[in-house]
């Protein structure tokens, strides 16, 4: 995959219409920068462990009577620090729309069906090698009220946990080609284009389940400092 | 459910990850090849790079934020998700307030998240901010003994939220929040420096003529007030960890 697989709106022939949503909400004054405290609590973070999490979250599949509706597929990565180093033991959760493109979520008007057996929501904690595996279906496209015919691409909502405060991430995963990312306002509040082609999976056979799933790679990168501590596992 | 289900195993290790053995990770991710990786990411350049850590292979850069969007309510809050504190101690404090929009409307889908050290100044991260139904997998409460020091609160329909947490130390007294919201490209932090605990000086320091949006005032015994305003008058002061 190139970076160009997700252009801006302009070399589609159109401009990108604003995220709306952000215009009495976001901030209008610079963040302060807190500077170099090595005792910033932000320097550390959270931690979740087995309590937390049960076997079944990974699979939202497996949640109800029967089967979901939908293309099933398994979405596996790994997460890392900006140094490349995995983050081990942490939580991830996920949220998405069904495969109609309907959300288990008594807001969503949509006028698209509920499917009695998926709710959407799913976590796993993080192996040691950072990596993470959901099995799931595909969701679908749906439309906001952004502006006129405004779908939202495909897309899984992702919530990561680092090793520090400072590197908590929530973000959304999108499928290659599909053609609604070049015309998506929340995407392209990524100005950057090659930023934006990380938030594309990308289609691995190696990770479909034969004759089940199919597979999806979608590696994270947490930003942020954190302290330098030893790390646990390493030691164990 | 009781057919047998072909499917994978949970987590699968990591083995299957493709790519070069001396690369772990990146070369596997998306736009990877062609991306010159953190430089191109705006305000990165000052942050010590991949090339820090020995024997690990350059890095693609971070992976951006989006909105948490409306609907995530089904999937981030958590029953007992504001009460960090264990129950019935005594010395715990409530804080609350509402979170504001730029026309001064409230807020009524944000979702707050609450990190801070212990009374005692420790800060050795402790799980077991939630527990599980093993029947059911549902949401359980807290065990009501430890303390984590992470809450999750999100706002109601008046865009209010309460906290029931233990005092931060004096030596770090203040409850770091990250804010998640529809409209909010990413996440916003800030700090919520509790009133009469001794960091008024090192508020001003922080934040100068603004350091009032940081205040958590004492409004009663054990109550105090922390709203957010996040644009115009009074706009709460947002924090960043790099640069
Ligand atoms: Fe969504």
């Amino acid at each position: 995959m190139t970076i160009d697989a997700v252009p801006d709106g302009r070399s589609a022939g159109r401009v990108v219409d604003p995220y709306r949503s952000g215009a009495l909400r976001e901030p209008t004054r610079a963040p302060v920068a807190v500077g170099g405290d090595p005792e910033a609590v932000e320097l550390y973070g959270p931690v979740f462990g087995t309590t937390e999490v049960t076997s079944l979250d990974a699979d939202l599949t497996r949640r109800h009577l029967a089967e979901p509706h939908g293309e099933r597929i398994t979405v596996s990565g790994r997460v890392l620090d900006r140094a490349g180093r995995p983050v081990r033991g942490q939580l991830v959760e996920i949220w998405q729309a069904n495969a109609s493109g309907r959300y288990a979520h008594q807001r969503d008007q949509h006028p698209a069906p509920l499917d009695p057996n998926f709710t959407g929501t799913g976590r796993c904690l993080t192996d040691a090698d950072g990596g993470y595996a959901f099995t799931t279906i595909r969701p679908g496209a749906y439309p906001w009220g952004n502006h006129e015919n405004a779908w939202r691409p495909a897309h899984i909502h992702f919530s990561l946990f680092g090793r520090a405060f400072t590197q908590r991430l929530v973000t959304q995963m999108y499928f290659p080609g599909d053609p609604l990312l070049a015309y998506d306002p929340i995407l392209h509040t990524v100005s950057d284009a090659a930023a934006r082609a990380r938030l594309v999976a990308a289609y691995d056979p190696e990770l479909s389940v034969c004759d089940w799933s199919l597979g999806y790679r979608w590696d994270i990168v947490l930003d942020g400092p954190s302290a330098t501590l030893p790390d646990p596992e390493a030691t164990r | 459910m009781t057919a047998p289900i072909p499917g994978p195993a949970p987590v699968p290790g990591p083995a299957p990850v493709p790519g070069p053995a001396s690369a772990p990770g990146p070369a596997s991710v998306p736009g990877s090849a062609s991306v010159p990786g953190p430089a191109s990411v705006p305000g990165s350049a000052s942050v010590p790079g991949p090339a820090s850590v020995p024997g690990v292979a350059s890095t693609p850069g971070p992976t951006p934020s989006q909105t948490v969007g409306p609907f995530y309510g089904y999937a981030l809050p958590f029953p007992g998700g504001g009460e960090v504190a264990p129950s019935g101690d005594a010395t715990a404090i409530t804080v609350h307030g509402y979170v504001y929009d730029g026309a001064g409307e409230p807020v009524p889908d944000a979702l707050l998240e609450f990190w801070q050290a212990a009374p005692d100044g420790s800060l050795v991260p402790r799980p077991g901010s939630w527990r599980r139904d093993p029947a059911s997998g549902a949401f359980l409460a807290r065990d009501g003994l430890d303390f984590t020091g992470f809450g999750r609160v999100p706002t109601g329909a008046d865009g209010h939220w309460t906290l029931r947490t233990l005092p931060p130390p004096p030596t770090a007294p203040y409850l770091s929040i990250c804010l998640f919201a529809r409209g909010l490209s990413g996440h916003l932090f800030t700090r919520a420096y509790v009133e009469g605990l001794g960091g008024e000086r090192e508020l001003k320091g922080l934040a100068g003529d603004r350091a009032e949006t940081l205040l958590a005032r004492r409004e009663g015994a054990g109550v105090f007030r922390f709203d957010v305003r996040l644009q115009g008058e009074g706009e709460t002061v947002f924090l960043s960890f790099d640069r």
